[in-house]
């Protein structure tokens, strides 16, 4: 591409290059495609409760009327420290995929490796309507939307609602003045259609938008007419990190109405869910 | 893929003409529909839901005033004007590397089932690879299926569009067979091959263009379109008025710190 200044830089483009395998696919790359589509594919496994419950539904469905879904490091540390805190939870399931960035093979217990990015789920005792996911593994391009047919395939659509905490970087929000440091880090928020609640932060303005697994949940809920709220919150540190958590507490005042929540938090629960990243290199010192 | 109705009642495209992007070099297409779609104030009527495309989410680009800000759009929407008879759909993510081929039969059989008159693609093709006849003359150039023909018969050709010329399959060998080749067009090709083997009548309406600012090529894609269609009234001589969507602000980027320079 030509530039403004005049140089030529080559540039990916955009555009999909036209199909050259007009020819049958041979037997043999069927197979493989076949074998790679099969390794790609998106498992849901329940505990042993779950999946009898959805047995007993008739439907192969679950009674759901809060489905809650954290996306980064720093939403699922907000849920961890703030409402999944007490003895309360259960952990009934959770989705096991694979693709390059996440090798994490069906995992035959739910228990969660400490540090391990995973997508698991978790259930309120004295609420089991009110379902918790904290997704903190890297889902492809091609997965995304398997992700979500197949967890909402597991829900009844009637009474659902749901909500996203999902982490973003600043880098990615488009804003015509510039960001000053102070300002990060904030939060946006989206809903579906049929949400009717109020908005507990600014909207995300256009030309601002939504990718990956937030992107995913969101649209399923918009074109299946079910209510839904996103709260995206931009932060500039990549670990998680204890400030950035702490943006998401506006969302508190909706949870506050499903679920008993901890009052008051100190800062050193919130820093233990923080990760200090080490340097990694000793370059500079 | 699934057309799913955006209210409950169902919406029929009987006898419509539908404008759809292909997602090729420049987005070139997807900024043309972008203009119709704010010009015309064109209603959304329903979604694409479908495996083939990347997932996004954002407001509503084409927010006019506070209270239509904050309607949730998707990866791909149908906009529809009844008055026009005229159906476009919007495509705003990237097929899904591998699921190139199963995204044209989808559209393809939605195409079919929804019995529009006639469909029109809009795409790009990349400029760099124009041979030395192509060099000369207009950017533009279409393709139409036979039944496509039968419908307009001649009008392109009397209308001075030029087809898109063919490609030696063997390029060098004399006598070789002419092949149909559009780089930089992504799933153009397969639409068009795709409807020909289905006799749906539809137009390829393309622009040679490179990567960059493409606003200008969607204007010139979109004004050469309009000569046909006459989707806006133009007094003569003069280039239609189309308005530029909200969304398009900040397509390169946020506001430069002050303390850079």
């Amino acid at each position: 591409m030509a530039t403004f200044f005049g140089e030529v830089l080559s540039v990916y483009s955009r555009a999909v290059e036209e199909d050259d395998d007009d020819l049958d696919d041979e037997n043999e790359d069927e197979q493989i495609h076949r074998e790679i589509e099969e390794k790609r594919e998106v498992h849901i496994a329940w505990c042993p409760e779950v999946a009898q419950s959805l047995e007993d539904s008739g439907s192969n469905k679950l009674q759901c009327s809060d489905l809650i879904i954290a996306v980064g490091t720093n939403a699922a540390g907000f849920l961890s420290a703030y409402v999944l805190n007490t003895e309360s939870w259960d952990a009934v399931g959770h989705v096991s995929l694979w693709n390059e960035r996440s090798r994490g093979s069906s995992r035959q217990s739910i228990a969660l490796l400490p540090g391990e990015p995973a997508c698991l789920f978790y259930r309120h005792r004295d609420n089991p309507a009110v379902l918790v996911c904290q997704s903190t593994c890297y889902i492809a391009e091609d997965q995304l939307f398997q992700w979500t047919e197949k967890v909402f395939g597991c829900l009844q659509k009637r009474g659902l609602s749901v909500m996203v905490l999902s982490d973003s970087p600043v880098a990615e929000y488009k804003t015509p003045d510039y960001l000053y440091g102070s300002a990060v880090p904030f939060l946006r928020s989206l809903k579906s259609s049929a949400s009717e609640s109020q908005a507990l932060c600014p909207a995300l303005e256009q030309p601002n938008i939504l990718t990956g697994l937030p992107a995913a949940v969101l649209s399923h809920c918009q074109v299946h007419q079910i209510p839904a709220v996103l709260y995206q919150c931009y932060t500039d540190v990549i670990s998680p990190d204890s400030i950035t958590m702490e943006t998401y507490k506006p969302a508190l005042l909706c949870l506050s109405k499903l679920v008993k929540l901890e009052p008051c938090l100190s800062a050193d629960v919130l820093r233990k869910f923080a990760i200090i990243t080490e340097a990694q290199s000793n370059l500079y010192t | 893929m699934m057309f799913v109705a955006a209210e409950c009642t169902p919406t029929s495209f009987k006898d419509f003409t539908l404008i759809m992007p292909a997602i090729s070099v420049g987005n070139v297409g997807q900024l043309a529909v972008d203009l119709i779609v704010s010009t015309l104030n064109m209603c959304r009527v329903g979604y694409i839901h479908t495996d083939c495309l990347i997932p996004m989410a954002g407001n509503n680009p084409y927010a006019t005033f506070a209270e239509n800000a904050n309607d949730l759009s998707t990866n791909a929407e149908v906009y529809s004007s009844p008055e026009l008879r005229l159906a476009v759909l919007q495509i705003r993510t990237p097929v899904v590397q591998t699921k190139s081929k199963k995204f044209c039969k989808l559209m393809v059989s939605w195409i079919k089932a929804s019995g529009f008159s006639r469909t029109v693609v809009l795409s790009s093709s990349h400029a760099y690879q124009r041979d030395d006849q192509q060099l000369l003359g207009t950017p533009l150039r279409y393709l139409q299926t036979p039944s496509m023909q039968k419908v307009t018969g001649d009008r392109l050709k009397e209308m001075e569009w030029k087809e898109m010329e063919t490609v030696s399959t063997f390029p060098g060998v004399t006598d070789s067979e002419q092949r149909l080749y559009i780089p930089g067009g992504g799933a153009t090709k397969g639409l068009f091959t795709d409807s020909c083997a289905e006799d749906i009548p539809l137009v390829v309406v393309l622009i040679f263009c490179s990567e960059g600012d493409n606003i200008p090529d969607a204007f010139t894609l979109l004004n050469h379109l309009n000569t046909w269609l006459h989707l806006v009234d133009a007094p003569a001589q003069t280039q239609p008025k189309w308005r530029i969507p909200a969304s398009w602000r900040l397509l390169f980027g946020s506001g430069i710190p002050p303390a850079l320079f």
